[in-house]
């Protein structure tokens, strides 16, 4: 499911399935991209940082067009807990790959790989020297 | 930075191309007229193999090669170098001046990141730019390439630098009445390319920054953002448009003005250090 911006909704609330995976994109080359994730965000539920969040930034292989500084979107990841993804969809295989990182997540918070949920990402990100 | 204004005054006003240059091995500050000459011998040269740069008129190249001492930051950067190529035709009388018909120079303005880290026999002047004709620019740079083994490349200036310097240069103080603060950008993935401009009168652009500046002479990304971010509001307030999701390509100011293929102008003397500053940063990130 795709939206441009949260909250969903409210109207089809009860015809929607269960939500298992959130993914923010932020465009690199647009500032506004950045506001609309940072203002979603504050209408997802807590329990969705818990490893079903992350963040896409795309648009990574035009440095000079950035208008995004990637340590601000670091800082945003390491504020939610959540992984920081980079791609740049231009480029097929690029695309090709970022969208297999993102299935294969999927699967994990979604319950079909027995053995993994999506706790394990969290755990992921913790800095080593953080324990 | 004592630069005598006279010798600094062809620098502005003028629209210059931005290169980053890397360390040029083997060059010799005595060896300047050597330089000239040989440089002189291959643009004739290559004119000869057919790359003619002007169609018509005969020209002969006159190639001169200066030091300028005061174009620098610290005493650990290396002097300017100036580059200047004139043309006298051969049909005009011997009395008749020379032509300018381009320029470029080598500049380090606290380029101290580059230079501490850098073998002997280097030497490093990580900026370039040039006014003139392109195929000058290529001739001159080709010879460089060939004789001190450094590399050259367009130096383009992203919309986040380019913020940056709208920010410093519209929070600096004039003297005289300044000229509007002008940001112009163009909108993404339309079927016709759209380019929207927005003037800002120069005292409010200033007393913005002046609220948004915590500390003078520093300047933090927040601080920024805060001042894009209340451009972009009062635009959207007007307009509707949300220009943070348009790409920034130009900013113009009283002090300069840069444009993100990497084209700067120079307008101010007395900001002509902290400029060069800037974009001998943007040249270093770039080579390194």
């Amino acid at each position: 499911h795709l939206a441009t911006s949260l909250p969903l909704p409210s109207e089809r609330d009860h015809l929607r399935p269960r939500i298992d995976l959130v993914v923010f994109m932020i465009d690199i080359k647009s500032k506004y991209s950045l506001k609309n994730v940072e203002t979603s965000l504050t209408h997802v539920d807590a329990s969705f940082f818990l490893g079903k969040v992350c963040f896409l930034v795309t648009g990574v292989g035009r440095v000079n067009a950035c208008s995004i500084e990637t340590n601000a979107v670091c800082k945003l990841g390491e504020a939610y807990c959540s992984p920081v993804l980079f791609c740049e969809l231009e480029l097929e295989g690029i695309r090709a790959t970022t969208a297999q990182r993102l299935l294969r997540m999927l699967q994990i918070c979604a319950g079909h790989i027995p053995g993994v949920s999506a706790l394990s990402f969290v755990s992921l990100m913790r800095k080593s020297d953080d324990d | 930075e004592n630069a005598d204004p006279q010798k600094t005054a062809f620098l502005l006003r003028k629209a210059w191309t931005l290169y980053s240059v890397t360390p040029l091995y083997g060059f010799r500050r005595a060896r300047l007229r050597d330089y000239a000459r040989l440089l002189s011998a291959f643009i004739a040269a290559e004119k000869q193999k057919g790359l003619a740069v002007e169609v018509g008129v005969e020209l002969d190249i006159k190639v001169a090669l200066s030091s300028l001492a005061e174009l620098r930051g610290s005493e650990l950067d290396q002097a300017a170098l100036l580059v200047q190529l004139s043309s006298r035709s051969r049909a005009s009388s011997r009395n008749s001046e020379d032509k300018l018909v381009w320029s470029g120079w080598f500049c380090s303005v606290f380029g101290d990141d580059l230079s501490e880290n850098v073998p002997e026999h280097f030497t490093c002047l990580p900026l370039f730019l040039t006014h003139g004709a392109e195929s000058y620019t290529s001739l001159v740079g080709s010879w460089f390439q060939k004789t001190f083994d450094c590399c050259f490349r367009r130096l383009a200036i992203s919309p986040l630098n380019l913020s940056w310097m709208v920010a410093m240069w519209a929070g600096c103080k004039l003297d005289r009445a300044a000229s509007a603060v002008e940001l112009v950008f163009s909108v993404p993935r339309l079927a016709q390319p759209l380019d929207i401009s927005y003037a800002i009168h120069p005292e409010d652009a200033k007393a913005l920054w002046d609220t948004v500046q915590k500390t003078p002479g520093e300047i933090t990304q927040e601080e920024v953002d805060v001042f894009m971010d209340c451009l972009y509001a009062h635009f959207h307030r007007h307009f509707k448009i949300h220009l943070s999701a348009a790409k920034l390509v130009k900013v113009s100011t009283a002090v300069a003005s840069a444009h993100c293929d990497g084209i700067v102008k120079i307008l101010h003397s007395q900001y002509l250090p902290g400029v060069l500053m800037l974009l001998t940063e943007l040249a270093i990130s770039q080579i390194q």
